[in-house]
């Protein structure tokens, strides 16, 4: 008797846990993104309403005059599909090339005795602190002296200076103390075990690499993706400083296309509202893996 | 943030052939060669784009150099340092505002991160759904969260509209931005509103490591939730811990975009912060010798707290 | 995901890295088109001022066969990194335009050679679109914008508000009288100075103010110090005036940055400049006041000085450029750029032709406040570094520090950095 009573305390303690456990997601749902909602709403507004609806309720909702017009102008005033490319095609490229050379070297330096491994560690770690602005300004003198491969009437020729290239946007970025750092921390929890059996088969190090550690890492690098794909694709600063070419320039900086004498802060929204959108749906395509259980005991084929 | 070595593992190494020098020499060479090699590239290109501008920067720091002159940059060796520490009233209050900050945020943000990953890897349907909609932020850039909380945080925004609403009418909110003891605040709310989400998919994956049978032995010995968290998860959450830590404290030390877009280091510096008092100097002001001495001194911060962290986390391993 | 596949995608990528870098860069330093000259606007995000540039370009690259314009646009918030970033790699190009009150700087640092435009068409520029450094000329500009004061007529008139002239403005007394009648009579912040703004909007809407009680950002007769100009007591006077309008809850720094508070009619006046005025008159229409601004007692002042161009130093074609500049300064090219952008232009003929400034035409006051008025802001290297200053002084005493203290700091600010650089030359 007391036992079945025990068991239906339990199924209610538990139903209730669910609820409240509910209730508070849903609440911090609209708390993330009412600011969100906020700038989707206003896209489809004209400037004036936006400014005037900004402190009630009907910031929120779609009333008044509520057309695609903004979305319209905003093609007229910036050049949206090339800024998308180059963005796509910049972002692709750093987070392909990072992945490979950030993997690499954490493999190296977690699985690897080498003399000057934890000197190389170090100067990774000590390279997460620096902040991107405060060496901006020497990058930039830094990296108009690069020499660089040019077709020119035909025949390949050496310039100096990066500025106005794609690569000027790409190289700077693919090394990242974080990802290596990331995957240094991944790379320890995979059993040596493994390497030892592969190397007594004979196999050299970089296959061990690419066939052992890679295929078990598939959370970090999908980590490692997100993360370098994030500040990649919002960068702009670095873009407006070295990217004079308006067909080379990414997406960040078109956004300064709308802060002129009057800022049209509809276009604004709408602008915002459309590069949001590709990350969010490559973080959507990335998070599965991302957040995937590893095996914590034993090691899987 | 070692490895935890599975009984299969250790079964399998419980055995060493027993292996001749010449051959345990070719295995460490090859070692080494493998290991500069898979390391190079990633060392050449920080060296190049990372190493070599943070150098020039040191150097200048030491210099009068100014971004754009016909005059001659001469060394002023310590002049700068002094400078900022005796005669730079702004300086000494971004130093304070930056301790501040990260203060307020590093506990703040992964607490509430770990609050997060907690209720979202709990088995309920749309699990997966909540934890998207918590990292959306952290997808949005900082330059467009930064300029929709300006508006926000209007007087007559949607902040104080809130407040009065929930209030009914007790509290109409204040001047967040233009109120030098709130601005602070305000700009760590929606920091924290930013970045939480990504720090809870870092938690997550961290808790998704511990494995259920742990849980399990602990309510069959009778533990309650808060004591099967303070036994279980919180143990083996340590390395996700050091983790989360290091990167909050950097980042929060680093605050830049959210004071250049919303409060340009105002009202009266109560929101500077040393990069932006750095960049405001060094670019805005055309001195980039003071600037770079400023952002020297920053990283010697951020270096002394991310060794003492470091130092304080260490041990019991 | 990586097992074959991992050489294959490295050795892609690198080749595309490489691939785009060799096409990413456009002929710009290719020996091809003979007299190709590079120009620079910062009118990027802008499509009517971009519609007039094209058609000038493509008017000239038409009239002759010796020189081809080639154009670039940026956006006009990283507009001065770009040009900094191209000259610390000697990339600059050869037109490019400039801010007015950065030109001296820019001169100064070596980036720009002296315009070299013929006299007679300098002397028919309004002054303030003209750029000097050292008695040299080295800009000029296709237009000047200007500040005034916003108001609807029946307010003032529902309030007993004398309405000024440009004869006989309001006097510092009389406006803040006026401003207190508003206040009293419904509206919570009566006047818009535009405080929520950033940058140089600082040092142009209030310097001018500044220098109507007799102040100014430096001394202008030797540019080597502001001691005794800034911490002036005139403009001690000024800033603690400032400071009341805040406390006193006349003005706020909260609102969004335009003149929607205006449009609203949340707000009776508003102090912003020509660029907000199309808006305004399409939403109050006949209604609309443009008034002078106050007279602290020196006169009223307004800011001067907009876009101007210039050639830099390093330009291989430079007579090309000149070439260009004087065919660009065609008063039908001048008209147009106001009616697109509605800007000031810089000649009398232009503003008589065009729809807004024309003697009969609504925004003429714009026109006769920038003649009689404007003061360009101190041609001197050491600018940045003063506005910056000044900025930062101001929003402080705003915020409600001690005003001398605060200006001392800023003079000591601006006269350290004039040392430090030799007195720029001077």
């Amino acid at each position: 008797m007391t036992i079945h009573k025990g068991r239906i305390d339990e199924r209610v303690l538990r139903r209730r846990r669910r609820v409240w456990t509910y209730l508070v997601l849903v609440g911090l749902a609209v708390f993330f993104l009412f600011p969100l909602v906020f700038m989707f709403v206003s896209s489809l507004k004209p400037d004036g309403r936006i400014l005037s609806d900004v402190g009630g309720w009907r910031a929120f909702l779609p009333v008044g005059d509520i057309s695609f017009d903004n979305y319209a102008e905003v093609f007229d005033r910036v050049p949206v599909g090339r800024f998308l490319l180059n963005s796509v095609l910049v972002t692709v490229a750093i987070v392909a090339a990072g992945l490979v050379v950030n993997s690499m070297a954490g493999f190296a330096i977690s699985r690897l005795r080498w003399t000057g491994r934890g000197v190389v560690l170090s100067v990774v770690i000590a390279t997460l602190i620096v902040p991107f602005e405060t060496i901006a300004v020497p990058m930039v003198y830094w990296v108009s002296q690069l020499p660089t491969l040019l077709f020119q009437n035909g025949q390949l020729v050496y310039d100096f200076g990066w500025l106005d290239t794609y690569q000027v946007q790409i190289v700077p970025f693919i090394a990242n103390g974080f990802s290596v750092f990331l995957f240094t921390q991944y790379f320890s929890s995979i059993p040596t075990a493994l390497d030892e059996a592969a190397r007594i088969d004979g196999a050299g190090w970089f296959t061990i690499y690419r066939k052992i550690a890679v295929p078990l890492s598939g959370p970090a690098f999908a980590t490692v993706a997100i993360l370098t794909f994030l500040p990649a694709w919002n960068q702009y600063l670095w873009p407006s400083m070295v990217v004079q070419d308006e067909k080379l320039r990414p997406v960040m900086v078109g956004m300064q296309y709308f802060f002129q004498d009057n800022t049209a802060w509809g276009e604004v929204m709408a602008y915002t509202s459309m590069i949001t959108l590709p990350v969010l749906v490559v973080f959507l395509a990335f998070q599965r893996a991302f957040v995937s259980s590893v095996a914590a005991s034993g090691v899987k084929e | 943030m070692t490895a935890t070595i599975s009984p299969d593992t250790r079964a399998a190494s419980a055995a060493p052939k027993p292996v001749s020098r010449p051959k345990v020499h070719h295995e460490r060479r090859s070692a080494r060669r493998a290991g500069w090699a898979m390391a190079a590239p990633a060392v050449l290109l920080l060296l190049a784009f990372l190493i070599v501008p943070v150098i020039l920067g040191f150097v200048l720091s030491f210099t009068n150099a100014r971004l754009v002159s016909p005059e001659p940059t001469t060394f002023t060796g310590l002049d700068n340092f002094v400078r900022a520490f005796t005669a730079d009233p702004t300086f000494l209050r971004s130093l304070v505002n930056t301790v501040c900050f990260a203060a307020v945020v590093v506990p703040v943000q992964a607490g509430f991160g770990l609050l997060l990953a907690i209720l979202v890897n709990r088995k309920i349907r749309g699990a997966v759904a909540f934890r998207v909609i918590f990292f959306i932020p952290v997808v949005t850039s900082i330059v467009v969260v930064s300029i929709l909380w300006k508006f926000m945080y209007q007087p007559d925004g949607l902040i104080n509209s809130f407040i009065d609403s929930i209030t009914f009418g007790a509290w109409q909110g204040t001047a967040w931005l233009n109120d030098p003891s709130t601005a602070l605040t305000a700009i760590i709310v929606l920091s924290v509103w930013q970045a939480v989400g990504f720090h809870m998919l870092i938690w997550l994956s961290g808790l998704q490591t511990i494995p259920q049978e742990l849980y399990e032995a602990a309510r069959i010995d009778g533990a309650g939730t808060w004591q099967q968290f303070r036994h279980v998860t919180w143990p083996c959450l340590r390395p996700t811990r050091v983790f989360v830590l290091i990167t909050i404290t950097i980042a929060a030390l680093g605050l830049f975009v959210q004071i250049d877009v919303m409060t340009q280091g105002g009202p009266v510096d109560a929101t500077s912060t040393l990069v932006y008092h750095a960049v405001r100097m060094g670019y805005h002001q055309q001195q980039i010798g003071y600037g770079s001495a400023l952002s020297l001194v920053f990283f010697v911060l951020v270096l002394i707290v991310a060794l003492v962290q470091r130092f304080l986390t260490r041990d019991k391993d | 995901m990586k097992r074959k596949s991992l050489p294959i995608m490295v050795a892609a990528g690198f080749a595309a890295v490489l691939a785009l870098g060799g096409c990413g860069r456009a002929t710009q330093e290719s020996a091809g088109a003979p007299g190709e000259i590079t120009m620079w606007t910062h009118s990027a995000g802008n499509p009517g001022e971009l519609a007039v540039y094209q058609q000038i370009i493509a008017d000239f690259n038409a009239s002759q066969t010796q020189y081809k314009i080639v154009e670039q646009n940026f956006p006009q918030g990283s507009y001065n990194d770009a040009v900094t970033a191209a000259a610390a790699s000697r990339k600059l190009p050869c037109l490019l335009d400039m801010d007015g009150p950065v030109m001296p700087n820019w001169a100064w640092a070596g980036y720009l050679q002296p315009l070299g435009l013929p006299d007679d068409l300098i002397k028919t520029l309004l002054p303030t679109t003209v750029g000097r450094y050292k008695d040299t000329v080295y800009s000029a500009g296709y237009w000047d914008a200007a500040l005034a004061v916003f108001a609807r007529k029946s307010v003032l008139d529902k309030n007993a508000v004398r309405i000024p002239t440009v004869e006989k403005p309001w006097t510092l007394d009389e406006f803040d009288a006026a401003v207190t009648k508003l206040k009293a009579n419904g509206y919570a912040t009566p006047l818009d100075l535009g405080a929520a703004d950033k940058g140089e909007w600082w040092s142009y809407a209030y310097s001018p103010m500044l220098q109507s009680t007799g102040g100014d950002l430096v001394d202008r007769t030797t540019m080597k110090s502001a001691d005794g100009v800034l911490n002036s007591p005139e403009a001690v006077k000024f800033f603690t005036w400032f400071q009341q309008a805040f406390k006193n809850g006349w003005a706020d720094n909260a609102g969004p940055v335009g003149n929607q508070r205006f449009i609203d009619n949340k707000v009776a006046l508003s102090y912003t400049g020509v660029w907000n005025a199309k808006d305004a008159l399409e939403s109050v229409g006949d209604d609309l006041l443009i008034l002078p601004p106050v007279d602290f007692g020196k006169g009223p002042k307004i800011g001067g000085g907009s876009w101007q161009w210039g050639i830099s130093a390093g330009c291989k074609n430079a007579e090309g450029a000149r070439a260009y500049l004087k065919f660009s300064f065609q008063d039908k090219y001048l008209t147009a750029f106001a009616d697109s952008q509605v800007v000031i232009p810089s000649t009398t003929a232009a503003a008589a032709a065009s729809k807004y400034f024309g003697d009969a035409a609504p925004l003429h006051p714009f026109a006769v406040l920038s003649q009689k008025f404007a003061l360009a802001r101190p041609a001197t290297p050491g600018y940045p570094v003063i506005s910056s200053t000044f900025e930062k002084a101001a929003k402080d005493i705003m915020s409600g520090t001690d005003v001398k203290p605060a200006l001392d700091t800023a003079v000591q600010a601006i006269d350290t950095d004039i040392k430090s650089q030799n007195g720029y030359g001077f």
